[in-house]
C-alpha cells in the first residue's frame, strides 16, 4: 500500500518534470564551444570552479564538523583561544599562493584574446535598437539580422519553434581556417555581441569600435547562436545573433551571391509593381522591421511608440512619410530605415501603413520615388 | 511604538510625545532606528512583490503577464528599490539603535540631522514609485542606469529618478556623518577603537564609505541631468562625450557601494557567532584589518563591472590582479568566523541559524566572484544569470540574512519580549531553502548561456527558469512569517531578561529590556 502510493507520487512527480523536459535539456556548465580560445576559457572556468569547491570541502567540513561535535546540547565546553599569529598567516599566505597559480594561466589567455592581428576576414558590426547590422570590410557585402520569431509565437498565440528567439532572416556567414576580425560598435545605445561556443562577447559602444576574434577550426562547420548581452531598451530580448560558419570555398560562393543579389535588389528598385503587390510585401516587411514597436496592427505601444492607425503622418503628406521612415527622428527610438531596407521594401512598407487599418489613403509608393528621395 | 515606558530612567518624565508627531519630530535614536527599520521592511515588500512579478513572467517562455516595456520598469525600480530603500536604511537603522548601545552614548552626535536624514527617504521613495503611475512610466533602464540608454534615450521619469537619487544620496551621507561623530566622540571612557564592538567598526569603515562614494553617485546623475536637460554631451558620443566615462564614474561609487551593502552584516554576523559559540571571537584584530582592507580595495576593482568594454589589455590585468586580491581578506574574516565556532559550545537560535546560513551562502557567492574576477572567463559569465545568481547570493543570504539574524538577536533588547523560537526557525528554514531554490539554478542557466534582464528566453532555459520561479514564491511568502512574527513579539512574549542570551557580552546588554527611551545618561565606565 505504502509503495503504491509511493509510486503514484513518484509518477506525478516524474510527469510534472516532463512537462517542461520535453523541449530542454537541463544544461548545467558553460559551452565547452569550438575555439582555442573557448576552450582555454572553459579549461580557467573549470580550474578556478574545482578551486572553490576545494576550499569550501576544506571550510565548510571544518564548520560542520563544529556544528556537530561543539555543541552545547552535546556538552560541549568553550575553549577560550581567541588569536593565532601564525595561522592568521598561514591563511593569508596559501590563498595569495592559490590566486598567483591562478593568475598566470588567466594571464596568457587574455593576452590571447586580445591579439587581434593578422586577420584574414574583417567583419564590421554596428548594434541598432533592436537588430544586428553586419559589414564584410573590403567585400562589399552588408546587411541587417532581424530576429524572425513572429510575435504570435512570443504571446503564445502560437507553438514556439526549436529555434525560439535564436533565429534570424540573415544569417552573419563567416569561415572556418580563417582568422576572423570584428569590429563592434553600435547606433544608439550600448549592445553587447556574444556568442558563446567562440566565446566572444564584446561591447558594442556608441563613438567606440571594439576588436574581437574568433577562429573557428575546419571541420566545425554550424550554425552557433548568441544573443545581445547588454540592456538596450524594450527588445534587448529580441534581438539575436546567427553565425553561420562554413569552409572556406563555400564563404567565397557566399560573397558572391551576395554581391549578386544586392545587384539584383537594385536592379528592382527600376522596376513596376502594382498596389496590390506592394501591400502584400508591404505586410511582410511591417511584420519583420516595424510590428515590434508601432504594433501588430499599428497602435503603438505605451506612450513611447506612437500608433501608425489614424496617425496624422501615415495619412497625411506623403513625402513627410517617406521622409521620416528613410532618415528617422533623431533623439527617439524611430530609426533612419534607408540604409537597412531594400528600395522596393521601403515603397511597399510605407503603401501598406498608408493602407492598412483603416487608413485608406489610396496612395502608391513606387520603389521609384524611394530612389527619388534619396538623392 | 515599543519603548514607552521609561520608568528604568531618571529622565523618564520627558519621555516621548505622544500620537504621529512624536515620529514626526522625534530625535530619539532608538524611535528613529525603529521608523529606519520599518520603512526597509516596507521597501523589502515592495521590492519583493517586483521581483515576483518578474519571476512570474519568467515562469515559462514566451510573454504572459506583463510586456517588455513594463519588465524592464520592474527590474530597474527592484534594484533600486532593494539597493537604496531597503538594504541600506535598514542598516542605518540598526546602526541607529545599536550604534549608541554598543558604545556607551546617550544618542546618536547628532539628533537633529538624525531625523532630517530618516524623514528625506519617504519622500524619495515615494518620488519615484509615483514614476510608474506616469505616463511615460518609471525608469526602464536598469539599476545601473548606463547612458546614453538613461540619456538620450530614457523615458521622461528619468528627470524624477535623478531627484529622487540626489534625495537618498543626501540622506546617506546625513546618515554617515552622524554615525562616524557618534563613534569617533561619544564613546564610553575606557572604550578604545580597538574595544569596539564589530559591529561598530564596520559600520565606522561603511560610513566613511559612503561618505567617499555618494557624491560621486550625485555626481554622475548631476551629468545626465546636464546631458538631458541642459544641452551638455558627457555621455553622448555625437557631441564629443562619452558612453564609457559614464561606467567609470558609476562604478567608482558602485563597487564601494556594494561593500556599504555587506560590512555591516559582517559586523553583525561577528557579533553574534560569539554569543552562541559562547567563545570570544577569534582573531579581533586581524578582522579590523581585513574590513579596512576589504574597503581600501573596494576603490581599486570598480572596472571588473567593466571587461568586456573594450579596456585596454594592462587595464584589464590590473582590475583582474586587484580584484582577485579581495578573496585574501574575504577569506580571512571567512577563516575567523569559522575558528570561532570551533571548540566552541554552541546552540542553535535562529539568530545563529541566519549567521551559520550568512557564512556558507555568502561564502558561496564568494566563490562565483572570484570566478568573475577571471577576466577571460568572465568574458562568458558578463550580463548572464551566472552574475544575477552571484550578486543575489550576497546581498540576500549575505545582506539580507545578516540583517535579519541582526534583528532576532537584538529584537528582545528592543521589544522586551522573547520571539516565538519555533516560528523564527520555521521562518529560517523557509528563507533558506527559497533563497537556494531560486538563485542555485541561475548559476546553471548562466552559464548555459541566458542573458539577463530579458523578459523572454530561448526554450533551453525553460527548467532551471520555472524553479527559480518556485523559488522566489517560497522565499517571499516566507517573509510574511518575519512581518506574523515581528509583531507578536512587539505585542508581548515571554519577558526578556537584561542579558537576553546566556552568552552575549557588551554594553547592550547591560541596559534593561526593553531598553528605557533614555540609556547611558551616565557614561559606563569600560574597563
Amino acid at each position: 500500500m505504502f509503495s503504491r502510493t509511493g509510486q503514484r507520487l513518484s509518477s506525478v512527480v516524474l510527469g510534472l518534470l516532463s512537462a517542461p523536459a520535453a523541449f530542454a535539456d537541463w544544461e548545467l556548465n558553460m559551452p565547452k564551444g569550438v575555439t582555442e580560445v573557448s576552450q582555454s576559457i572553459y579549461d580557467l572556468h573549470m580550474l578556478i570552479f574545482w578551486i572553490c569547491v576545494w576550499i569550501g570541502v576544506v571550510v565548510f567540513g571544518v564548520m560542520f564538523y563544529s556544528i556537530f561535535a561543539h555543541r552545547k546540547s552535546k556538552g560541549a565546553k568553550a575553549s577560550q583561544f581567541h588569536e593565532s599569529l601564525g595561522l592568521e598567516l598561514l591563511w593569508t599566505a596559501v590563498p595569495t599562493a592559490i590566486l598567483i597559480a591562478m593568475a598566470i594561466p588567466a594571464t596568457s589567455t587574455l593576452i590571447e584574446m586580445y591579439d587581434t592581428t593578422d586577420a584574414q576576414v574583417d567583419i564590421k558590426i554596428t548594434g541598432h535598437q533592436w537588430k544586428w547590422q553586419y559589414d564584410y570590410l573590403g567585400e562589399d557585402v552588408g546587411f541587417f539580422s532581424n530576429m524572425t520569431t513572429s510575435q504570435d509565437e512570443i504571446y503564445d498565440r502560437a507553438p514556439k519553434g526549436e529555434n525560439y528567439l535564436l533565429e534570424v532572416d540573415k544569417h552573419v556567414v563567416v569561415p572556418t581556417g580563417q582568422k576572423i576580425r570584428f569590429l563592434i560598435t553600435a547606433n544608439d545605445v550600448i549592445h553587447a555581441w556574444w556568442v558563446p561556443e567562440i566565446a566572444v562577447k564584446k561591447d558594442a559602444i556608441p563613438g567606440y569600435i571594439n576588436e574581437s576574434w574568433a577562429l573557428i577550426p575546419e571541420g566545425q562547420e554550424g550554425l552557433y547562436r548568441g544573443q545581445c548581452a547588454e540592456l538596450c531598451g524594450v527588445d534587448h530580448g529580441f534581438m539575436p545573433i546567427v553565425l553561420e560558419a562554413v569552409t572556406a570555398e563555400q564563404y567565397e560562393v557566399w560573397l558572391v551571391d551576395q554581391r549578386a543579389a544586392a545587384e539584383a535588389e537594385a536592379a528592382a528598385a527600376l522596376g513596376d509593381y502594382s498596389h496590390e503587390e506592394l501591400m502584400t510585401k508591404g505586410e511582410e516587411v511591417y511584420a519583420r522591421s516595424c510590428a515590434a514597436c508601432h504594433g501588430a496592427e499599428g497602435g503603438g505601444m505605451g506612450s513611447v511608440f506612437p500608433a501608425l492607425a489614424g496617425s496624422p503622418i501615415a495619412t497625411g503628406d506623403m513625402a513627410a512619410h517617406i521622409d521620416i521612415v528613410l532618415n528617422g527622428t533623431p533623439g527617439t527610438a524611430m530609426q533612419a530605415f534607408a540604409v537597412q531596407l531594400s528600395e522596393v521594401d521601403l515603397a511597399a512598407v510605407i503603401t501598406y501603413e498608408r493602407n492598412a487599418w483603416g487608413n485608406d489613403t489610396g496612395d502608391t509608393v513606387t520603389p521609384k520615388m524611394i530612389l527619388d528621395a534619396k538623392q | 511604538m515599543t519603548t514607552t515606558t521609561a520608568h528604568h530612567d531618571d529622565h523618564g518624565h520627558h519621555g516621548p510625545a505622544k500620537g504621529i508627531m512624536r515620529w514626526v519630530l522625534t530625535t530619539n535614536h532608538k524611535d528613529i532606528g525603529t521608523m529606519y527599520l520599518w520603512f526597509a521592511f516596507t521597501m523589502l515588500f515592495i521590492g519583493g512583490t517586483m521581483a515576483l512579478i518578474i519571476r512570474t513572467e519568467l515562469f515559462q517562455p514566451g510573454m504572459q503577464l506583463i510586456e517588455p516595456e513594463f519588465f524592464n520598469q520592474m527590474t530597474t525600480m527592484h534594484g533600486l528599490i532593494m539597493v537604496f530603500g531597503a538594504i541600506m536604511p535598514a542598516f542605518v537603522g540598526l546602526a541607529n539603535w545599536m550604534v549608541p548601545l554598543m558604545v556607551g552614548a546617550p544618542d546618536m552626535a547628532l539628533p537633529r540631522m538624525n531625523n532630517w536624514s530618516f524623514w528625506i527617504l519617504p519622500f524619495a521613495f515615494g518620488m519615484l514609485l509615483m514614476t510608474l503611475f506616469t505616463e511615460a512610466g518609471a525608469p526602464n533602464f536598469g539599476w545601473t542606469f548606463y547612458a546614453p540608454l538613461s540619456t538620450t534615450y530614457a523615458p521622461s521619469s528619468v528627470t524624477f529618478f535623478i531627484f529622487g537619487v540626489h534625495m537618498m544620496g543626501i540622506s546617506s551621507i546625513m546618515g554617515a556623518i552622524n554615525i562616524i561623530a557618534t563613534i569617533l566622540n561619544l564613546r564610553a571612557p575606557g572604550m578604545t577603537l580597538m574595544k569596539m564592538p564589530l559591529f561598530v567598526w564596520t559600520w565606522l569603515i561603511t560610513a566613511y564609505l559612503l561618505i567617499a562614494v555618494m557624491p560621486v553617485l550625485a555626481g554622475v546623475v548631476t551629468m545626465m541631468l546636464m546631458d538631458i536637460h541642459f544641452g551638455t554631451s558627457f555621455f553622448d558620443a555625437a557631441g564629443g562625450g562619452d558612453p564609457v566615462l559614464f561606467q567609470h564614474v558609476f562604478w567608482f561609487f558602485g563597487h564601494p557601494e556594494v561593500y556599504i551593502m555587506i560590512l555591516p552584516a559582517f559586523g553583525i554576523v561577528s557579533q553574534i557567532i560569539p554569543t552562541f559559540a559562547r567563545k570570544p571571537l577569534f582573531g579581533y584584530a586581524s578582522m579590523v584589518y581585513a574590513t579596512s582592507s576589504i574597503a581600501f580595495l573596494s576603490f581599486i576593482v570598480w572596472a571588473h563591472h567593466m571587461f568586456t568594454v573594450g579596456l585596454p589589455l594592462q587595464t584589464e590585468l590590473f582590475f583582474m590582479y586587484a580584484t582577485m586580491l579581495i578573496a585574501i581578506p574575504t577569506g580571512v574574516k571567512v577563516f575567523n568566523w569559522v575558528s570561532t565556532m570551533f571548540r566552541g559550545s554552541m546552540t542553535f537560535e535562529t539568530p545563529m541559524l541566519f549567521s551559520l546560513a550568512f557564512v556558507v551562502l555568502f561564502t558561496i557567492g564568494g566563490f562565483s566572484g572570484l570566478m568573475l574576477a577571471i577576466a577571460p572567463a568572465d568574458f562568458q559569465y558578463h550580463d548572464t544569470y551566472f552574475v544575477v545568481a552571484h550578486f543575489h547570493y550576497v546581498l540576500v543570504p549575505g545582506a539580507l540574512f545578516g540583517i535579519i539574524a541582526g534583528v532576532y538577536y537584538w529584537l528582545p533588547k528592543w521589544t522586551g519580549n522573547y520571539y516565538n523560537e519555533k516560528l523564527g526557525k520555521f521562518h529560517f528554514w523557509m528563507s533558506f531553502i527559497g533563497v537556494n531554490v531560486t538563485f542555485f539554478p541561475m548559476h546553471f542557466i548562466g552559464l548555459a548561456g541566458m542573458p539577463r534582464r530579458i523578459p523572454d528566453y530561448a526554450l533551453q532555459f525553460a527548467d532551471f527558469n520555472a524553479i527559480a520561479t518556485v523559488g522566489a514564491f517560497i522565499f517571499g511568502l516566507s517573509q510574511l512569517v518575519f512581518l506574523f512574527l515581528l509583531i507578536k513579539t512587539i505585542r508581548g512574549g515571554e519577558k526578556a531578561t537584561d542579558q537576553v542570551w546566556e552568552g552575549a557580552e557588551g554594553l547592550e546588554w547591560t541596559v534593561p529590556s526593553p531598553a528605557p527611551y533614555h540609556t547611558f545618561a551616565e557614561p559606563p565606565h569600560v574597563k
